[in-house]
Formats: structure tokens, sequence, C-alpha cells
């Protein structure tokens, strides 16, 4: 089956499209590479390639976890299938 | 895939191998640019190195400008080499210092005798040296005369996901046949420092690592303004989906594989612990950090990819990979070996590496890159500091 979304690590809560776009309510199949296992994720925000899904709700403060590693903090709630970016994911560093 | 044994290259009387056979007009400093650019442009077959420095440095600043210059000499993609510089002695200690390759090089000062004088003698010379030049051959060398050094520009998702873990799959199957390796980029590790830092040969190395990082991030703290944004992650990362440093230095870290590194060296520093991946301290900016790479005398470049950075450099040529379907599409004649496979999953990350090895060995062996068809010769000095 194609994928839609691959997660590098199976801690992360966040998965990259790679596909052209996924539209909202898009029904999206996910491989996870560290065990090459499989799950699936309903889309609510059309979200273009390279970027990113919530694969869990998340709350101001939380932690983004790629690469199974701390990638920045969250500064507005996201939703499980919401768009991750700039607008509500900060880094810890600079 | 059997990696091949050898590639055919140019060998040097030091030793070492290059994978070109250039004749390069080196101007000492910023003034001497026209000089060096009417010699190339008299004595076809030869090519400038014009650059925007070279007067009034001191300190770490000016000793790194010398180790560049003399550096970018020795490099073993140099046959032979013109340095032009205004004034007498500094032209001299750069000639001094490549001299010592065995290569030929001649100085030459314009003080005293202008432009037109200096272009006519140096033309001279310059005819000689690419004539001799050409007459070299290339023959089968070691794999372990490659020095393969590494960086990555306009990044995004793409570029951790999958062209950065080709670089790194490469790493991980020419390591033990005794190549040099070298990444760079010591700002764009933060988020992932004490991860790269467990990645040390040896907790010398590791220390190493961690005061270089430690310092360029303390210098960074210390000038930033803001967040940084629209510096770091740059605005070409964000539109790829990269939102923190964080995000992009694990991305970035993808290029190592498995490979521990058993130094750190300073910009442009030759590595003389034998072979293996070393670490230097660079800029993230892609000439500057390639520029310093080869005058530490590596020879062929791994660039990773993901919105498209162009970059190339004169003498040191750049292989650029990416993972990204729409630069592929867009911007196809940058690319030199599309990995965009392994997003849909047709390519494994072990057959990208291996595809990116027949790349880097049909360039090692002569096949120009995309970049040096299309003429991207950025030769770009880094400046620590101020003139005085």
């Amino acid at each position: 089956m194609a994928t839609d979304i691959i997660i590098h690590d199976k801690k992360d809560n966040v998965g990259v499209v790679v596909i052209e776009k996924i539209t909202p309510k898009q029904d999206c199949a996910c491989w996870i590479m560290e065990d090459d296992s499989s799950t699936n994720i309903q889309s609510i925000d059309e979200i273009p390639l390279g970027h990113k899904i919530a694969m869990t709700d998340l709350n101001e403060g939380d932690t983004i976890l790629k690469y199974g590693h701390d990638i920045g903090k969250v500064v507005k709630s996201i939703k499980k299938g919401e768009h991750v970016h700039v607008h509500n994911v900060k880094t810890k560093k600079w | 895939m059997e990696i091949p044994k050898s590639f055919l290259g140019y060998k040097r009387e030091n030793g070492r191998a290059g994978t070109r056979n250039h004749v390069i007009i080196l101007p000492v400093d910023d003034i001497s640019n026209a000089c060096a650019e009417a010699v190339a442009n008299n004595i076809k077959g030869t090519i400038a190195l014009p650059h925007s420095y070279g007067r009034l440095q001191f300190g770490a600043d000016l000793e790194l400008h010398f180790r560049t210059m003399i550096g970018t000499g020795c490099n073993p993609n140099v046959a032979a080499v013109i340095v032009i510089g205004i004034e007498p002695k500094w032209t001299k200690k750069i000639v001094d210092g490549i001299a010592k390759t065995g290569k030929p090089v001649e100085g030459f000062h314009i003080e005293r005798t202008g432009d037109i004088g200096t272009t006519m003698k140096a033309s001279k010379k310059a005819q000689e040296f690419v004539m001799w030049a050409s007459e070299k051959q290339r023959e089968e060398c070691p794999m372990s005369d490659l020095w393969i050094s590494v960086k990555c520009g306009e990044s995004d998702t793409t570029s951790g996901l999958a062209a950065n873990p080709t670089v790194g799959n490469l790493m991980d199957k020419l390591e033990p046949m005794g190549v040099h390796l070298c990444f760079g980029e010591t700002s764009e590790l933060t988020g992932a420092e004490q991860v790269c830092a467990t990645r040390g040969a040896t907790p010398e190395a590791s220390e190493k690592f961690m005061k270089t990082w430690s310092s360029y991030n303390d210098f960074i703290l210390k000038e930033a303004t803001d967040d940084l944004s629209e510096s770091q992650p740059t605005a070409g990362n964000i539109a790829g989906g990269l939102t923190t440093i964080e995000e992009k230095a694990f991305g970035n870290f993808q290029k190592i594989g498995n490979c521990k590194f058993i130094d750190v060296l300073e910009p442009a520093e030759e590595p003389t612990k034998g072979k293996g991946l070393y670490f230097m301290d660079t800029s993230s900016a892609a000439a500057e950090c390639v520029t310093l790479q080869a005058a530490a005398g590596f020879n062929i470049h791994l660039f990773p990819t993901g919105q498209g950075n162009i970059v190339g450099n004169p003498i040191e040529p750049v292989v650029k990979l990416t993972a990204n379907p729409l630069t592929v599409k867009g911007m196809g004649e940058h690319i030199d070996c599309d990995v965009s496979k392994i997003l849909s999953r047709e390519m494994n990350l072990s057959e990208a590496g291996d595809e990116l090895i027949k790349t880097t060995l049909r360039v090692a062996n002569g096949r120009l890159t995309c970049a040096e068809a299309l003429g991207h010769k950025e030769f770009v000095m880094t400046k620590l500091y101020r003139s005085a």
C-alpha cells in the first residue's frame, strides 16, 4: 500500500507527509521506519509534502518528539491530525 | 553491491590523489583579484579564485586566511598554482606553504610592477603550468585516496528522512575501505549536540566537540538579536517543513551514519590522524563550509539538499543528491543523484547508498557534476572578526 506519512521512531508524536499533499479528512497510511510497522491517521488540515502532522493531541508546553528526540515545545495546543509547524511549535534553544 | 576497490585519479608529488587537474590563479587579497582574473582570461584552462579578503587581518583570523589559501593550493585536485598578491611577503608565505607538496607553484607581487606587467609575467608562467598539467593522465588509485567531505543545504524534512541517511549509508560502507571523511556545520548541530558528542571515537574527541560547539553557541547567543528566525532554520527550511533548529540538527546528523569521529579540526585544518571520520568547526553556510573542507584537502564533496541548494566549488566537485520529488522535477539540472524513491518506498536506504557510491565514483573518475557544468565556483573565505 502507498505510504502517505513516514514516522522516524516509535516514540515520535509527529509524522512527515511524503506525498504532494494530504487533504482534510484524508485517511492516511503511516509507516514507522524504526520497526517497519504501520498505522493510520485521519487528517484535519491540508498538509503539504515535508510538513508534519500531529499523531496525538498535544497541549501547550508538551515536547515534540521526532527521531525519538526533543525537537521543540508546543506553544499552542494541537489536535491529532493537525498541521504541526512554526505557528504552534518553537525551539527550546535560541 | 560489490563496491569497486579503486577510482581513476591524478597522482600528485606528495602521494595524494586528485579527482580533478586544475591549474589555479590564487589571489592573496581582494585587490589582486583583477590581475588574477586577467591571467585566467589570457591562459585557457586555468581558473582564478577571486575572494573578498586578505588585507589588514590579524591573529587567528589571519592564520585562518593563510591556512585556507595554502590549503587550497595544496589540495590534490590542483596540479599547479600561480599566486598573485599586492605585497611580496604574504605572497611568498603562501607560495612556500604550497611548495611543500612538491607541485609547481610560483608567486608574483603587483607593487612596483602594476597589474599589466604582473599579468604578463604571471600569464607566461601560467601557460607553462597549464600545458605541463594537460599531459597528466588519470591512473588507478585505491579508494582510500578519496577524501570525502559532506555538508547539506536548503534542507527540508526529506533531507532528514532520506537524502542525509543516504550519505550516512555511504559513509558506513566506505569508512572500512580507509576513506577520509569530514562533516561540519557546528551551529546546525544545536539541539543534537549531546547526541553528537556521544559519537566521538575517544573521550578526548567528544570533549573537544562539546568545547567547540559551546564556543560557537556562546557566540550566537551573544550576537543574536532575536530567535534567529529566518536564519536558522532558513525561510527555505521552513517552507520545506522544518520547524526548529533541533529538528534540523537531528536531520543534519543523519549524514554520518553509524560512524564515530576520531578528531575535531579547526576550520581548514588538514586531518593528520589517518583514515576515518573527522568533525570540522565550520559555519553552516554552504560555500564557506565547502571552501574550508576543500582547503583541508578533501577531494570530493557530497551535498544532500531538500529544497534545492545549488552551490559549487572551484576545485572540489560538489555532488548533489535530493529525496524531494518536487526538487527533482523543478530543478533537475542541479541534481546528480535522485533518491526520491525512498519516500515512495520504491527504494530502500541501502539501494540509495549504492546509487550514491556509483555517482560519487563516476564524478571521481571525471564526470562533471551538475554544479561544474553550470559554472558554480563559489569560493568564500571564512572571516572570524573585523580587520585592524
